[in-house]
């Protein structure tokens, strides 16, 4: 079987690596390429940079950013935050990103989704997607850092999505963002049920056996964030435990 | 130090910066070209890089002429070396969005990885992940490859849908398991070498593929 990617996420804002709960509440964690470059050399799987505050302010800064690490980097990277049209495609890929991952201006406009696939591939398209739980069952998908409504269901907008050209998608739970009590598997399961793509689980990290159950919905990729940046493990503990679990990971 | 130069085949399609930096990275001297025209005297080594789908790379290298310059490149005996799609067109046909010839330099084609595993049940396609590279039993060892340093049984990074099917056992490289499903991971007949992989996106394993080829 393919191993289970484990991906460190890094949110950026301006200069800095950050970290929040619920993808809110920012603290400054440090300096994003000093994390990048010790997490590739950990044995991060891939790497995923968002602009946390790109759709808000309309611009990106990661560009920068994104063309430091590239030069010293050589897993795959994924970019995401204010990324609106073909041309914001392109730059990044330019400036070393492989993947791009959209969210706001894929609600705004599907059709990007085909765009950017037909022009970059659908390897290059990730659908980042920012799940709530809703009173009455199943999630909502939300834009700008889930402060937006969009009235869609995560789960039919994701297989929609797909149909559109979607590659890959990044599916962040919001309610456990930055918890550190697990990953909303049912989320998880309920996407993972109806696309055929790989999923990336993001949000909730807290416990090994988080990666064991995320792995069993069928994410093949697993996002983690604070439990890297603080310092509370590491990837080759990371891996050991997958590994112990019964996943297979990358030596 | 004598730097190793190799030529750098863009045919427009997907992002090969990152196949450069990580040439430059490995020592080499990069020249990219576009067209086929461009390049006077047979090049030193030759990397035919490409991501999206394989149909519309061949157009593309029909366009800009190097349907003709890679064979011909491959008839001098130098290095060869595909990556991904660019693996895939060294083969002699492709079976994505209909049938296409592809350059013809491996007997096989290049098919769907299939969705059905052994099991009987399905996985995720396409294939995207790290997965372990084998040796295949008629490759007794993988000294003088680009896969020369690469140790049995670590990963390398895929991204794909279709992969290479050469008709002869001899011509694969490397193979990997997705969930049981036997894929080709890489190719190689003489001085032509083909991974499914991706060597630049594969750490530092993968950047000693690109090193040993450059040794080749």
């Amino acid at each position: 079987m393919a191993g289970i990617r484990l991906i460190p996420r890094l949110d950026i804002k301006g200069p800095n690596l950050i970290k929040g709960i619920h993808l809110e509440g920012l603290r400054v964690v440090g300096d994003p390429h000093a994390f990048a470059l010790d997490y590739y050399r950990q044995g991060a799987d891939e790497l995923v940079f968002m602009d946390i505050v790109a759709s808000l302010y309309q611009r990106n800064n990661l560009t920068e950013i994104i063309k430091r690490a590239a030069d010293q980097i050589f897993v795959p990277i994924t970019v995401g935050g204010g990324i609106r049209s073909l041309d914001d495609v392109r730059t990044m890929l330019h400036s070393g990103a492989d993947k791009v991952a959209i969210n706001t201006a894929a609600v705004a406009r599907p059709e990007l989704i085909t765009e950017v696939s037909q022009r970059f591939g659908s390897q290059c398209m990730v659908l980042s997607v920012e799940a709530k739980r809703k009173p009455g069952g199943g999630w909502e998908a939300f834009t700008d850092n889930g402060r937006e409504h969009t009235g869609l269901e995560v789960a039919d907008w994701a297989e929609r999505a797909v149909a559109l050209g979607a590659g890959e998608i990044m599916l962040t739970s919001v309610d456990q963002e930055g918890t550190r009590k697990g990953f909303d598997i049912d989320l998880l399961r309920a996407v993972a049920a109806r696309v055929q793509v790989p999923i990336i689980a993001s949000g909730g990290y807290g416990r090994p056996s988080d990666l064991m159950e995320a792995a069993a919905t069928g994410a093949s990729g697993i996002a983690i964030a604070d439990a890297l940046h603080w310092k509370r493990t590491t990837l080759p503990e990371l891996k050991t435990q997958a590994r112990e679990g019964g996943l297979e990971v990358r030596p | 130090m004598n730097s190793p130069a190799v030529t750098v085949i863009d045919y427009g399609i997907g992002n090969l910066l990152n196949v450069v930096r990580a040439l430059q990275r490995c020592g080499a001297t990069v020249t990219v070209v576009e067209q086929a025209s461009q390049v006077g005297a047979l090049p030193d080594r030759l990397v035919l890089p490409g991501v999206g789908a394989f149909a519309g790379g061949m157009a593309e290298m029909r366009q800009r002429g190097f349907d003709e310059l890679v064979p011909r490149f491959a008839q001098s005996g130098n290095p060869l070396l595909g990556i991904c799609v660019g693996a895939q067109m060294l083969l002699e046909f492709g079976e994505e969005f209909g049938e296409h010839a592809g350059l013809g330099l491996i007997p096989g084609r290049v098919q769907p990885v299939p969705a059905q595993t052994p099991a009987g049940g399905r996985h995720r396609i396409p294939h995207i992940g790290w997965s372990a590279l084998v040796r295949p039993l008629e490759r007794p060892t993988w000294s003088e490859t680009p896969l020369s340093r690469f140790p049995q049984g670590q990963a390398a990074y895929f991204v794909h849908s279709f992969a290479p099917v050469p008709v002869n056992e001899a011509h694969r490289l490397a193979d990997t398991y997705y969930d049981g499903v036997r894929i080709c991971a890489a190719v190689g007949r003489d001085n032509v070498w083909g991974c499914q992989f991706h060597p630049e996106r594969s750490g530092e394993p993968g950047l000693d593929v690109l090193k040993s080829f450059l040794d080749l």
